[in-house]
């Protein structure tokens, strides 16, 4: 059985205020993770005030967009299309929940490495996925 | 402070609908509340505390109050999803051992089948959600979040989808007694490993029911639940906690039951070993594995091995869980277990389970709940009774 990745109705996310910028950098083809110039911590999802230590001092850094599925799903019954909800340990060492996409969704496995691409909400918003890294070999 | 034998379950009722489109949530409420105060042998006026959560259409519990013309002096509408109900039986116990309030209520009700809820919708949680703009999009539903719990799960520990099956097995053993059961048939690992595939590795089976209903209960002070003529049942013990991924700190083989498990038993001053039946919350197989493991009835990574060969049936397995069916055969009211978990593990400590499955001089019985999604963020309540 293979189940080849096809395009589905993406929901817009409704975004809070300070939300823009992310949604404005994936337009770009970037992908932001949020960094605490006080403890260093890296978080997604993006928020005004770091998770770990409560600072305002948070900015956005560029993500590498490369990383390894920690784990996924193919969601089958859910709508007119197979989809693979995933999360994956961004190199950064933040884990992001997305979807993998542009792939056999049957052939995902966990510690699979993968990339960022950039998908198209049903309003023309623009959200990451990841797909397979071809030039890297999965590791466990 | 200790809440160990401060409060008692005085009464206790679970609706018997599966399917109410005809009724009004607030109707199922009442009704619930009505059942479960002849159970206990009170009248309404007797109630002064009234607990419930986010089922419970309006303003916390004021809505219902009204409806139900309760006069009472303590009111407390928690939220944490399924699990609420759990917590609102130790948030009534601390209450009644701090003066606020004597004879608590506590109800749930939904009706999620006729509304044609499924867990392969997105559901939002409203406006204003910080999380949802960076989920929603991903079509993160309730079975695909548990899903990738079970998928690691294996990943990690080699647990198997016929392990997992052995829940939903041992779950229809206990169904086929239940009249009100919605499903009452017999099923074998075989049948769960061939009904559809909702979500990898989670197949239709290994989800819990839709099902409308509700239950309520009644909890109430030592010398009141003397004066009833019910079995006594004693809290001895409750925990409850919290987790989530801490901005991307992902773990997802453990959940917040090894903290309200470990306090639970702390505050009972008993091990798992002393547990004679368990409910368990059962969204998914997954999350009766999870929590079985998280609670110290079997080291981490041991659940699927530990659920195997019909050891959660009763009269055959170690660990009797779900009596009466549980969310996976029985119902699942408003999309919430927790109350349910109680209402059964009061029948056995209580002996008014079904002849079939009541496990003998039950004594001791634990109540597990699971609220919100283990894929997420979530949060756990552990409530360890003992029959008087």
């Amino acid at each position: 059985m293979a189940s080849f990745y096809q395009d589905r109705d993406i929901a817009d996310p409704r975004m809070n205020p300070g939300d823009e910028p992310y949604f404005d950098a994936a337009s770009q083809g970037r992908l932001l993770l949020k960094r605490c110039s006080s403890c260093g911590a890296y978080h997604h999802y993006p928020r005004a005030l770091c998770p770990v230590c409560l600072s305002e001092a948070v900015e956005w850094v560029d993500s590498s967009g490369t990383g390894v599925v920690y784990s996924y799903s193919v969601t089958r019954k859910g709508g007119p299309t197979d989809y693979c909800i995933a999360y994956v340990s961004l190199n950064e060492g933040v884990t992001i929940l997305t979807n993998i996409v542009d792939c056999d969704l049957d052939s995902v496995r966990i510690g699979q490495r993968v990339k960022v691409v950039f998908k198209a909400t049903v309003g023309g918003a623009m959200v990451p996925m990841f797909s397979p890294d071809e030039g890297k070999a999965a590791s466990a | 402070m200790s809440i160990k034998g401060v409060a008692y379950i005085a009464g206790a009722f679970e609706h018997p609908a599966r399917k109410a489109p005809g009724k009004s949530v607030a109707q199922l409420h009442a009704e619930c509340a009505k059942g479960a105060l002849e159970d206990a042998g009170l009248s309404k006026d007797d109630i002064d505390g009234y607990f419930c959560a986010g089922d419970a259409p309006g303003l916390g519990g004021l809505n219902l109050a009204d409806y139900m013309g309760l006069r009472v002096r303590h009111i407390d509408s928690t939220e944490t999803g399924g699990s609420s109900y759990l917590i609102h039986v130790a948030h009534a116990a601390q209450a009644i051992a701090t003066g606020k309030c004597t004879i608590a209520l506590i109800t749930l009700a939904g009706r999620p089948r006729s509304e044609g809820s499924s867990g392969t919708q997105l559901r939002t949680y409203g406006v204003n959600m910080p999380d949802e703009p960076f989920e929603i999009p991903y079509g993160a539903v309730t079975v695909n979040l548990y899903a990738m719990t079970a998928m690691r799960h294996m990943y990690e520990f080699r647990t198997t989808p016929e392990q997992l099956a052995w829940v939903k097995v041992a779950a229809s053993h206990h169904a086929q007694h239940n009249p009100h059961a919605m499903l009452r048939d017999v099923v074998t690992v075989e049948d769960v490993i061939n009904s559809p595939m909702i979500s990898d590795p989670l197949h239709r089976l290994d989800c819990c029911v839709v099902s409308d209903g509700g239950g309520a209960l009644i909890v109430t002070r030592p010398e009141i639940a003397r004066s009833l003529a019910r079995p006594l049942v004693r809290v001895i013990g409750a925990g409850e906690a919290i987790h989530h991924h801490m901005g991307g700190r992902v773990d997802l083989t453990h959940s917040a039951t090894v903290w309200s498990g470990r306090k639970a038993f702390e505050e009972a001053g008993i091990t798992p070993a002393d547990i004679q039946y368990a409910s368990i919350y059962d969204s998914f197989t997954i999350t009766v594995v999870m929590q079985l493991e998280d609670l110290g009835f079997c080291a981490k990574g041991e659940g699927g091995r530990f659920v195997a060969d019909g050891n959660l049936i009763s009269g055959i397995g170690k660990l009797p869980f779900n009596t009466d069916g549980g969310g996976l055969c029985n119902n699942h009211p408003a999309n919430r277990g927790g109350m349910t978990k109680v209402i059964e593990a009061v029948r056995q400590l209580r002996g008014e389970a079904h002849s079939k499955v009541q496990v003998p001089n039950c004594s001791i019985a634990l109540a597990q709940g699971m609220g919100g999604r283990l894929g997420t963020r979530h949060a756990s309540a552990t409530l360890i009774m003992e029959r008087q």
